[in-house]
């Protein structure tokens, strides 16, 4: 019975682990996918959020009080996600959630918080999530709607009339689907191809073939890593010539790395975060920008994406909020979050209001290219 | 076990289910509950289907997806009532299944696992595709709660009492079962078709019973689940549910009822207590579940029984000694 022994104990030390914390400091929940299919989205927030606890901590914590930041990983699943929502608002009781990731548990859990009055700052850019308002959910990502509009800006000043788009079928593809069906017609260009490809799809030539048969005059692609870079690559083998437009879903290093010549003179809207030395001396992000690059490779390494930057804005805006109202109330931190204006995060300038929880407008974009490897930005 | 003491063990279990809200601090451990009990109802069909029929299935989470997708749907965009809407959750999932399982329950081993395999990929590949209808990968919002006879369950405790006498009733419904000429034919053709069918069971028809009665079950629970959690998403309902369907199942005990809602609750509650171990939860999830193989070979209930008989003996030995 030395196995039943070894259970048991093992058992038990599981149950005495279970952290106890004490003191009157500030609770901060957090749900983030660190982990599963979303985890290049949730480990980057993650690693942002325990560098930002630690910073304001050592500077003697905010009005005085010190955090204390409860991070649980979702795993990308909607059941996990329920529970560590429930977990935060019965258990935990923190005044505010950073969170989640991804817009489908974002929305499956949003009307816990609207139920319980706890603010939730979601880091993941749906617009469902915003749109109509509930008066207690926020985001922090830029919207769909604002990186087209930038593309579309782009592709009319080029002379464009014929686009085509080519659209990932997941959540992310699917939104962005469904914001360019709706932009190209009403902004007067003409759809002239509409393809889809599988989230783990490794070859896009049949798609790329029937847009080059549609005679478009440029391509607007739609996904997260890896997708993307394969469509770039593809682009290239078959010789097209079609310019080639990427969403802001891979604006990291990682992107180019994978694309590798392929992602050569590609045109895409983009956060600051790709292009900070680019950035003129006096732009309101630049010492935000500066700041959370220098510390984010002193502490992780060089692979720095914009999606920390999410959970760098909401955890930003989250202590603006309490000193503003010197309160770390739930209902303080929401009264006060829609007060914010002008408040410099990395992914744009945020100004909320009760009608505006998204807080960004098209100027949160740059457009970039890709040269030589790096990001250039374009005027 | 007895029919007898099969019933005890329900009124227990029951009586465990009724009172344990009460000794619950608050709402999360509920909602733990709650999932528990929709994981159980599923784990009791499979339970029937694998454990004592011997027929392999990989795809049902297609029917706990299918039953919440289509009284999703029908409440939420058509506008019917919550309740004729998981009806028609429940009905539409009976008649697929019997479409699906007149062919592929031909099908033995291996080649059933891959039919049914194939079922749930392509009702998952489904419930991605078709954007218009189930609101694609993102998920479908705006469910309504669940309600019953125009009375809508909108505190989680009075749900969960709902959910944890469904549970029961499907218990019952599967001890009935298996102590009736059903479940013997069904002992008998695990063992040996041939044999079966020799002795004149009409094992065509005792297989697709059970197959769609195990698929009914799911499909109430994802019914059930929609209506609970009000917003569901294909990544729920995908391969790796219906892996961990038969995780609970086997990890429970195959041949046990009780080992498979104790098995279902096990593979639900663990994750959240190993939620303080961060960066390490997967790898002692997996660990236990390992260890749990290596010593519990008959599952859960498999070990139970044999403390039980140790237990005996040793009081036997102590009295005789």
């Amino acid at each position: 019975m030395k196995a039943t022994k070894c259970v048991v104990a093992l058992v038990a030390y599981l149950l005495a682990c279970v952290p106890a914390f004490g003191g009157d400091a500030i609770k901060i929940g957090a749900i983030l996918s660190v982990t599963g299919p979303a985890s290049f989205l949730g480990e980057p927030e993650k690693n942002t959020l325990v560098m930002l606890q630690e910073q304001i901590n050592a500077a003697g914590g905010v009005n005085g009080q010190q955090l204390e930041v409860i991070i649980y990983d979702d795993e990308s699943d909607v059941n996990k996600c329920v529970m560590a929502a429930k977990k935060l608002l019965d258990q935990d009781q923190v005044a505010v959630v950073i969170g989640p990731s991804i817009s489908g548990n974002t929305l499956a859990i949003s009307k816990f918080f609207s139920s319980a009055e706890v603010p939730l700052i979601s880091c993941a850019a749906a617009e469902k999530i915003v749109r109509p308002v509930d008066p207690w959910i926020f985001n922090t990502p830029q919207l769909d709607r604002h990186a087209v509009s930038r593309i579309l800006m782009d592709a009319r000043d080029k002379g464009y009339k014929r686009l085509a788009i080519l659209t990932v079928s997941d959540g992310y593809g699917q939104a962005g689907r469904a914001v360019l069906k709706e932009l190209v017609p009403a902004e007067g260009f003409e759809l002239a191809a509409d393809e889809v490809y599988g989230p783990k799809d490794t070859d896009m030539t049949a798609q790329l073939t029937k847009i080059k048969g549609a005679s478009a005059d440029a391509i607007i692609c739609w996904g997260t890593n890896p997708g993307p870079a394969v469509v770039a690559r593809n682009r290239v083998q078959l010789g097209l010539d079609t310019p080639l437009y990427m969403s802001h879903g891979v604006a990291s290093g990682k992107f180019i790395e994978l694309a590798g010549d392929a992602a050569e003179g590609l045109v895409l809207p983009a956060g600051r975060l790709v292009a900070v030395d680019q950035l003129p001396a006096d732009h309101p992000q630049k010492p935000v920008l500066e700041a959370y690059v220098a510390d984010y490779t002193k502490a992780f390494g060089p692979q720095i994406s914009s999606f920390g930057g999410y959970a760098h804005d909401a955890f930003a805006l989250v202590m603006e909020a309490i000193k503003m109202g010197g309160s770390a109330k739930s209902g303080d931190i929401r009264d006060n979050l829609e007060k914010i204006s002008g408040f410099a995060g990395t992914s744009g300038v945020y100004t909320y209001s009760p009608e505006n929880h998204n807080g960004l407008d098209e100027s949160a974009f740059i457009m970039v290219t890709i040269e030589n490897g790096t990001w250039k930005v374009l005027n | 076990m007895s029919y007898r003491k099969d019933m005890i063990w329900l009124a227990f279990f029951f009586g465990v289910l009724m009172f344990a809200p009460m000794l619950l601090p608050n709402n999360y451990y509920l909602t733990i509950l709650i999932l528990g009990c929709l994981h159980a109802m599923n784990a009791v069909g499979l339970c029937l289907l694998v454990g004592h029929a011997g027929q392999i299935s990989l795809g049902h989470a297609g029917f706990y997806g299918l039953g919440a997708y289509t009284s999703a749907y029908l409440s939420t965009t058509v506008g019917l009532s919550v309740g004729l809407s998981m009806l028609s959750g429940v009905a539409l999932t009976v008649v697929v299944s019997i479409l699906v399982g007149l062919p592929s329950l031909k099908l033995k081993g291996h080649y059933l696992a891959m039919a049914t395999l194939g079922f749930g990929i392509i009702l998952s590949i489904l419930f991605n595709e078709t954007v218009d209808i189930t609101g694609g990968p993102s998920g479908f919002v705006g469910i309504p709660r669940l309600s019953l006879f125009g009375w809508e369950l909108s505190k989680d405790v009075t749900l969960y009492r709902a959910v944890a006498v469904m549970l029961c009733l499907f218990v019952w419904l599967s001890f009935n079962l298996l102590h009736s000429r059903v479940g013997r034919a069904l002992r008998a053709l695990h063992t040996s078709e041939r044999a079966a069918e020799a002795m004149g069971v009409d094992i065509a028809r005792y297989k697709l019973l059970v197959f769609v009665l195990s698929a009914a079950f799911s499909g109430i629970a994802g019914v059930l689940y929609a209506h609970y959690l009000t917003f569901i998403a294909p990544s729920s309902f995908g391969f790796m549910f219906s892996v961990e369907m038969i995780v609970m199942v086997v990890l429970g005990g195959m041949l046990s009822v009780p080992g498979a809602i104790v098995g279902a609750f096990f593979v639900t509650v663990l994750p959240e207590f190993l939620r303080a171990f961060e960066n390490i939860e997967i790898l002692l999830f997996g660990a236990i579940l390992v260890l749990c193989m290596m010593f519990l070979p008959d599952g859960m209930a498999g070990g139970w029984n044999k403390l039980w008989a140790w237990g005996k003996a040793r009081l036997s030995g102590a009295a005789h000694g």
